[in-house]
Formats: structure tokens, C-alpha cells, sequence
């Protein structure tokens, strides 16, 4: 299995890149799977990655759009509470680059 | 970005017959499925040691059960009718994915096997042994198939490539040799019971987020209900439209159409899916128990009515096998349809004034419709030939100011697939999905700067993935995909008759 390589540690992988443990994941893990994606991680980032780790912690999935949306209005602001705005932070879709840099699962299914 | 090269569209849709790139696909395969997904399907973990011989002993299992897969490999006369009306090989040029050259990978280990003909003169009657080479090729090109069956309407013989298809990858499948992204699904939905993975306590949290958001939006208590013993009716829905965009636009125009309706509904958490994914690796087993959850849950919450939401395959599936898999529906209202389509509940609404529509809530708005492969090719809606076709074109018509069709060679039962269907909306089949959506990028080009489309509207959970996910790489909006559910939340007038 491939696995990222961190002060001493492996952390496995799947194909994609997505941690295989979601407890596995630190900040420093996700600076580097951000640099995976090419995305310079802002303040805007980590609010976002904050709160899916968050959702992911007490529903054990990644939130719906809709919900992540709603979400980031309501802790940061209605500027913020938008598809748009987190297509920006996350130019491949906030579903599934902002999970893969939080250390969650990929989302699955027909989206 | 992408790595690849994106094809160029051309101003005459349906009319371009590619010149011939061999090999130009051979590169691009799904990624394998690992025990974890392959073992609780019955499957097995990897790869099997012997398995030539049971991929051999698994075909001839399928020859026995069913007959038409016998008749579609005998029946090919190679007339070429089939060879340009693939949107795979319109969009790649790969001759491999001409129809009867998919066919023609499991045709050849048939009749090697199979027949005595093969058997005698092996490569002169087009016969060949099955290889490791041969293998790898089923695999590459079984998975370059969206099942979508456009090529059947063309065969004079009517041989189904998507049976074929399936046969295939059931065979993979028996041998450990499976797709990831299938398998993990399937794998998910017995265990949780959705394809994405959406546990119960999670999809009330977004049902009752949905519930608040329509409540600021209008001032209505439209209800979003979970597991609600004695509802009337239990919507069977893609797990998409909890989760995406535009999909949960249309789940909550299905919301506004029961509550106006007056008429009690409620998901299941434990059928929290309207996809099967059995259909897509050709495995009835998968498909029985899939199609059986929906029965569980409609006993357990003693509904009278069950209904599907926007989900093409699930349409299929529902429509024409579901009473096989999960029947007798012995204890569902006789008055109506088993299973119904939303949109043709939302339809008869419409036609006996039961909902109200206002289109001016669409004002600038023109739209077009995408016709789903399964919708449009394995079923029907309404209680006429050809209303999987008119009735989603008569709910649109009904919420928007204008309405124009695509090009006739692109439509109805000559639609094209939306390039992701059949399994192969996956990442690692990207650009597969991209060239596959050309025929119907160019055909949604010419409408746009001909009669001024805005919006095309989707009846299904993967083709609403799918464009949002592909229109930008043809220089498109991704949000110019709507639910036909999406239009019907817009426009529909609540209170009005009611309250």
C-alpha cells in the first residue's frame, strides 16, 4: 500500500491519495496533501478543513453541500456560504479535495 | 487541466465519423477492486490462480441462464451499423470501442469455447484463446461501456452491447478481478445502506437542515421525513440527492410537490438508495438483494405507494425488473402504478390541477433536456408509448418559459449517454468521461448558440454528476445542469388551493 512519509511516520493511502485512517491525520499530514494538490493552504482553508473534521467526527461521513455551505455561513459569514466560494478554496470540488486534504474518505456514489 | 487532449466539438452533431486511432484508450483502466470491496459481494478477494478456467465455467453458467446472451454472440453479421453510434468511440476515435468490437472481445472466447466451429478452426472463424492478454483487454474495454444501449436501436439483429457488457464483467467479477468503484459501493450500500456511505443520524441532520432552508425560503412547513411509519408513500431516491448539486434542488421540488399534494411521504434510512449498482457488474444476485431493501422498508413503514426519484439505472431497475426481484407487491395500493416515477406523479399533479406552476419563477430561463440512457432505452412513463420521453418534457414545459429540443439524431431513443453512466463515473476514468460527453456537448453547443438554451435539465443522479463535472472542460458553466425537480421547486405555488 502507498503511504505519505512524515518525521519518521508512513501514513498508507489509497490510489488517490486519500488517507486510509481518518485518526491518522495531523495538520502537518494535511500541508502535505494540500502541496499534492498544488493549494497553498490559507486561514479560508483551514476553516473549512476544521469543520469537516468536525461533521466527519460525529456523523462519520462527509457533509452534503448543502449542509457544508450552510455550515461555513453561519461560523464565518454569509460571504462564505456559497458553492462559489468553496469551488475557489477548492478548484476540484470542496466534496472530495477538501475531504482528501481533512484525511477523510472519499465520498462515493453517483456525485 | 487535463492531461489529456480535450476534443474539439464539431458545429454538426451526430454527423462526424472519427478517423480510426487504435490503441488510443488501451491506457486508461478503472482501478481494481481490493478484497474489502470484493468479499462481502460473494466475490473472490483477488484474482484467482485457476482463473481461466472459471471465467470458462462462469461464461458457460451465463449461456445457460440466459438465452439472449447466446443469441446477441451468434447473431452479429459485422454490417457496421453499430460501429459510429458509440459516444466512447465518437469521442476517443479507438476502433475497440466501435460496438461490435467490444462484442467481438467476448464473442471470440465464445466461440472458442463454445462452439464447434471454434473449437475446430480456433482463429479462422474469429476464435480465440482466452489469454491473460485477452483478459486485460476485457478489463480495459468492458469498462469503456456505459451500458447505455444507443447502439442496440442501430443493430438490425437488436444484440444488446450492455448485455454483453454486464456478462463480462460478472465473469471479472467471479474471478476477483472486479472494478473498485462498484464493489466498494455495493459493498456500502448492505453495509449502511446507500452508495455513499450516508448513515442514518447524518441523512436526518441534512433532511432537517433542508426542512429549515425551505422554511426561510418560502415561510412553508414543508416536511422532509425519515423513517415515518403509515406515510402514504415511500420515495426511493439516489443518495446524490441528499448530498449534490443541483440534485437536492430537485429532492426538494419533490418535498414541494407531496406537501402541496397533501400526500404523506417518508425515505427509508435502510433504503436510502434508489441506484443499483448490481446492474452495472451485470450480477442478478446483487440486484435481487438491492431491489429486496425496498421491500423490507416498504413492509416495516407500511406504505401504500412507493416512488422513484430522478435516478436513470434506478428507473430501469424499478420499472422493469423490480416486481421480479422484490414482487408481489400484493400489498400496495392497486390504484397506482408499482413502483411510480416522481415525475409522473409531479405530472398528473399538473394535468388535474393538483399543483400549480408559475414559470415566470424560471423567467430568462430556456431550457433543454438531456434524455437518460435508461430512462429513455429501458423503460417508459405514463400510460403511454414513448412518455419516458414526453412526460419530463411536459413537467418542464409546464415550469419555464421556453423549451427546445437537442438535435433529433441526439434525443430520445437516440440519445447519448452523459458519458458517466454504467459505473464509470469515477475520477480515474476522467478521461474517458470527458471524451465520452462529446456527442452531447456538441449537441447542447449548437442549441446554445442557435436558440439561445440556458439550462439543460437531467433526470438522473450520474448525468447531473457528470455534466456538472465535464461542461467546464468544454468551456461551459457547471451550473448550467438543473434537476427537472430543480424547475418544479422554482416554479411551484404553495398555499395556493390549499392552507
Amino acid at each position: 500500500m502507498p503511504a505519505y512519509e512524515l518525521n519518521g511516520k508512513t501514513y498508507e493511502h489509497d490510489e488517490e491519495g486519500y488517507l486510509l485512517d481518518v485518526n491518522q491525520w495531523n495538520e502537518e499530514l494535511a500541508a502535505i496533501l494540500a502541496k499534492g494538490e498544488n493549494l497553498p493552504l490559507t486561514s479560508e482553508h483551514w476553516e473549512v478543513i476544521g469543520f469537516l473534521r468536525e461533521y466527519y467526527n460525529e456523523y462519520q461521513i462527509a457533509p452534503a453541500v448543502r449542509v457544508l455551505t450552510k455550515a461555513i455561513a453561519k461560523k464565518f459569514g454569509p460571504d462564505k456560504g456559497n458553492n462559489k466560494y468553496l469551488y475557489e478554496l477548492f478548484p476540484y470540488g470542496p466534496g472530495k479535495q477538501a475531504c482528501k486534504i481533512a484525511g477523510l474518505p472519499k465520498p462515493t456514489g453517483c456525485i | 487541466m487535463a492531461d489529456f487532449q480535450i476534443p474539439v466539438l464539431s458545429d454538426e452533431p451526430a454527423e462526424f465519423v472519427p478517423e480510426l486511432q487504435p490503441g488510443t484508450m488501451a491506457h486508461l483502466r478503472p482501478f481494481v477492486a481490493k478484497p474489502d470491496h470484493n468479499v462481502p459481494l460473494g466475490f473472490p478477494g483477488e484474482l484467482v490462480d485457476d482463473w481461466k478456467d472459471k471465467a470458462i465455467g462462469r461464461m458457460g453458467d451465463l449461456l445457460n441462464r440466459y438465452r439472449s446472451l447466446r443469441v446477441y454472440l451468434d447473431s452479429c453479421v459485422k454490417c457496421g451499423s453499430c460501429a459510429d453510434k458509440c459516444h466512447y468511440f465518437l469521442g476517443t476515435n479507438d476502433p475497440k470501442n466501435m460496438p461490435v468490437a467490444r462484442q467481438d472481445l467476448l464473442r471470440s472466447v465464445y466461440r472458442r469455447y463454445f462452439t464447434t466451429s471454434g473449437k475446430l478452426f480456433g482463429p479462422l472463424v474469429g476464435a480465440r484463446d482466452l489469454t491473460q492478454e485477452v483478459l486485460e483487454e476485457w478489463y480495459t474495454y468492458f469498462h469503456q461501456c456505459s451500458q447505455c444501449r444507443r447502439c442496440s436501436v442501430f443493430c438490425p439483429y437488436g444484440i444488446d452491447t450492455a448485455e454483453i457488457s454486464m456478462a463480462a464483467r460478472d465473469i471479472m467479477d467471479h474471478v476477483g478481478y472486479g472494478m473498485k468503484y462498484c464493489n466498494e459501493i455495493i459493498t456500502k450500500v448492505h453495509k449502511i445502506g446507500n452508495n455513499l456511505g450516508l448513515p442514518g443520524p447524518a441523512l436526518q441532520d441534512t433532511l432537517d437542515g433542508l426542512e429549515e432552508d425551505v422554511k426561510d425560503g418560502t415561510g412553508h412547513d414543508v416536511k422532509f421525513p425519515m423513517d415515518v411509519k403509515g406515510a402514504e408513500v415511500l420515495l426511493v431516491t439516489p443518495s446524490a440527492d441528499f448530498f449534490a448539486e443541483p440534485h437536492v434542488d430537485g429532492l426538494i421540488g419533490y418535498a414541494k410537490v407531496f406537501h402541496q399534494a397533501g400526500v404523506s411521504w417518508t425515505v427509508s434510512s435502510y433504503a436510502s438508495e434508489a441506484g443499483n449498482f448490481g446492474m452495472f457488474i451485470g450480477s442478478y444476485e446483487q440486484m435481487f438483494k438491492i431491489s429486496n431493501r425496498i421491500r423490507k422498508a416498504a413492509l416495516e413503514l407500511g406504505v401504500k405507494r412507493i416512488v422513484f426519484g430522478e435516478c436513470g439505472h434506478a428507473w430501469r431497475v424499478a420499472y422493469s425488473f423490480l416486481n421480479t426481484y422484490a414482487g408481489p407487491w400484493d400489498f400496495l395500493d392497486p390504484r397506482y402504478p408499482v413502483p411510480q416515477h416522481i415525475l409522473e406523479f409531479t405530472n398528473d399533479l399538473i394535468r388535474n390541477g393538483g399543483i400549480r406552476l408559475d414559470k415566470d419563477a424560471n423567467s430568462g430561463m430556456v431550457l433543454t433536456v438531456h434524455d437518460s440512457c435508461n430512462v429513455a432505452r429501458a423503460s417508459r412513463m405514463g400510460n403511454v408509448p414513448g412518455g419516458q420521453f414526453s412526460v419530463p418534457r411536459d413537467v418542464i414545459r409546464a415550469c419555464v418559459p421556453k423549451f427546445v429540443d437537442m438535435h433529433p439524431d441526439t434525443i430520445h431513443d437516440k440519445t447519448f449517454c452523459c458519458g458517466g453512466g454504467g459505473g464509470l463515473l469515477t475520477d480515474d476514468l476522467m478521461e474517458l468521461r470527458v471524451k465520452g460527453a462529446k456527442p452531447r456537448m456538441e449537441a447542447l453547443k449548437q442549441v446554445i448558440e442557435q436558440q439561445g438554451v440556458t439550462h439543460m435539465a437531467a433526470m438522473c443522479a450520474i448525468c447531473k454528476s457528470q455534466f456538472t463535472k465535464v461542461l467546464p472542460y468544454y468551456g461551459m458553466k457547471m451550473d448550467m445542469i438543473v434537476s427537472v425537480h430543480g424547475l418544479v421547486s422554482n416554479a411551484i405555488q404553495l398555499g395556493v388551493n390549499k392552507d
